[in-house]
């Protein structure tokens, strides 16, 4: 019984990753081949059935009219994504702790409704913002700008963080932080020597989390910027497939995937050592 | 010398109402009462956390209104097994000694000392989740003792043990706070034999007032009214209704309650106070039984009598069903009068 069980279990596990791995594989197999191995039917495995051919790597790197300029656009990403995550981490985790812990009430307006507040600027669409975010740019004179870009993805992502954070601090008890002051520690003192390091894995759960709607968005990177910066996955989709080859394109799609993943392989390792697993009883 | 002065606070669930009392060190006091009588509240107020409404609280005279929840001198043990899931047992214990500035080498000393005086020395290296909940409770104590406060509020801290720690710690316990007996000692329970065990003097708190305050043992033999005497034995003391006439003391069935030493007053009615060890199997009063438990090596009999409801403890795990019958006998000296209102009106002959 267990071991069909086992075996079922096995089959549908490699089935789906397959399923999964199998885009990466292809993108990595298309980065190494050169026009003929492209257009010469399906082939997959380097040296076997093709010769390798570094010459997709090498036009990502490269300047000029044979150049794709890859280096702009992904620094562009990189320092957008990591200010406005890192930004939006500290002010969601701080609002966020206000949240969970004090109750606020202005009228008929309470915690739940500031809550809420927070989250439905994740509901709207997109589209009902950009044209607000645009115009404001425009004011303050940071359209196509690195420090624009920072300043709308903070309100995109701050949504994010407070949500992940309220959430992981209602699951701390309110009795650590009076344990804290009593001890001897102020208010803040107790939010920064116990309730932070205690909440370690919420802050990386709701860190992935603005780190991949950061880097992955499109929609605002292409509505707030023109010539002058240029995000990576503007940067992704304005290469025309007719002009770009395919293993130039292939290479540019897994060095913008491959951030993230190092992210995810580094915050599952962290994850697996039980150094983020909560410690109440 | 601690005082509390008209304590009153707008708790949404549980306010307390105009607390007086008087709190001198080098003294347990044991605050019994039941869930929700106030016992908690009574002393997060007095550590700061939850805001006095009306009244003062004073620590050697000095209001204590504005004073910082850090800078009270009082140390507090949760019901909660609460620790720094983050920081090892030695490090917990050392938590409050280096925010008092003391410096590393001494603190580490110091915890050092209480984890040995509460038997976890050798576990200083662990976090607290890989402790039992016995081992994580005494390690919120060592963290309570080590910073020698001058009041020490221990909230019904062997609520959430078993049966057999809770057994253990509570003899350990006389030990444990020799370290803070120069301080005032605070200790909340809802069971009244860990108050009596525990206690140099027992309060009695009921829906957010102190209803009772003195002698444990004083108490317990003469609880000066119903939601005292209730409280304060466990199982709690039946009260059925009855009325003197003639100078006769009769239950309301009315049947005489017979020879007894009461001291039986104007006629008139009453409340009558039946211990739970003042019924005995065997005698002539029929009883009926409505439910049966064990507690402990004993059998709590809950009887239906000709006049009233009574709780009778047996010795001895004794199988009970409800629907069961026999005959009961009273032993009318040990029973309490109350006066309609509540008041223990109680007198002996000599």
């Amino acid at each position: 019984m267990s071991r069909t069980y086992n075996s079922i279990k096995y089959i549908c596990l490699l089935a789906w990753s397959i399923f999964v791995v199998f885009p990466f594989l292809w993108a990595l197999s298309t980065s190494f081949k050169d026009a003929n191995a492209v257009t010469s039917g399906a082939r997959y495995l380097p040296w076997v059935e093709f010769e390798p051919s570094i010459q997709g790597w090498q036009s990502l790197f490269a300047s000029g009219s044979r150049g794709i300029n890859i280096i702009t656009p992904f620094f562009n990403s990189a320092t957008v994504t990591l200010l406005a995550s890192v930004i939006s981490l500290i002010l969601g985790t701080l609002a966020a702790y206000g949240l969970s812990r004090y109750n606020f009430k202005a009228g008929f307006i309470k915690n739940s409704d500031i809550t809420f507040f927070f989250i439905s600027q994740r509901i709207m669409p997109p589209i009902v913002l950009a044209i607000p975010f645009f115009l404001m740019l425009k004011e303050i004179r940071a359209l196509d700008t690195i420090a624009g870009l920072v300043i709308v993805y903070i309100a995109l992502l701050l949504p994010i963080a407070v949500w992940v954070m309220i959430d992981f601090f209602g699951s701390i008890p309110k009795e650590l932080d009076e344990m804290a002051m009593i001890d001897g520690c102020t208010p803040i003192g107790a939010f920064f020597r116990v309730v932070l390091p205690n909440s370690l894995a919420g802050l990386v759960v709701a860190g992935m989390f603005c780190l991949i709607f950061g880097w992955n968005d499109f929609f605002f990177a292409f509505t707030l910027t023109f010539t002058e910066t240029q995000l990576l996955p503007v940067a992704i989709v304005s290469l025309n497939s007719s002009v770009t080859p395919w293993w130039s394109l292939s290479a540019f799609a897994l060095i913008s995937v491959t951030p993230l993943a190092l992210v995810a392989i580094v915050v599952e390792r962290f994850m697996s050592r039980g150094s983020l697993a909560g410690a109440f009883r | 010398m601690l005082t509390l002065q008209n304590l009153t606070t707008q708790h949404p669930k549980l306010p307390l109402c105009g607390l007086d009392a008087t709190f001198e060190p080098g003294k347990i006091y044991t605050i019994l009462g039941r869930t929700g009588a106030g016992k908690t509240e009574l002393l997060r107020t007095l550590i700061g956390l939850d805001p006095i409404s009306e009244g003062a609280v004073h620590l050697d005279g000095k209001n204590l209104d504005r004073t910082p929840i850090r800078a009270r001198q009082m140390a507090m043990v949760y019901q909660q097994f609460i620790n720094y899931p983050h920081l090892d047992v030695l490090d917990n214990v050392a938590f409050p000694l280096r925010r008092q500035k003391v410096d590393k080498a001494t603190a580490i000393a110091r915890a050092r000392e209480a984890l040995d005086l509460v038997g976890l020395a050798e576990f200083e290296a662990r976090k607290p989740s890989e402790l039992s909940g016995g081992q994580q409770q005494r390690v919120a104590l060592a963290r309570a003792i080590v910073k020698h406060a001058r009041i020490l509020l221990m909230d019904e801290p062997l609520a959430n043990l078993d049966y057999k720690l809770r057994e253990q710690l509570r003899e350990e316990f006389p030990r444990l706070l020799e370290k803070n007996s120069d301080g005032i000692i605070l200790y909340t329970t809802t069971e009244p034999g860990e108050a009596m065990q525990l206690g140099d003097e027992l309060i009695v708190m009921h829906g957010g007032r102190i209803v009772a305050k003195g002698d444990p043992a004083a108490l317990f033999e003469n609880p000066p009214s119903i939601e005292v005497a209730q409280v304060i034995s466990d199982p709690p003391i039946s009260i059925c209704d009855g009325k003197i006439s003639g100078g006769e003391l009769f239950f309301s069935d009315g049947s005489a309650v017979g020879a007894t030493s009461l001291k039986i007053g104007a006629d008139g009615a009453v409340k009558i106070g039946i211990r739970p060890d003042a019924l005995t199997i065997g005698g002539d009063i029929s009883a009926q039984v409505t439910l049966a438990e064990f507690s402990g090596s004993d059998t709590i009999v809950h009887l239906r009598l000709p006049f009233g409801e009574a709780v009778m403890l047996v010795d001895g795990i004794r199988e009970y069903s409800p629907g069961d019958a026999f005959d009961v006998s009273l032993e009318t000296d040990a029973l309490l009068l109350f006066s309609q209102a509540g008041e223990n009106i109680t007198e002996r002959t000599a």
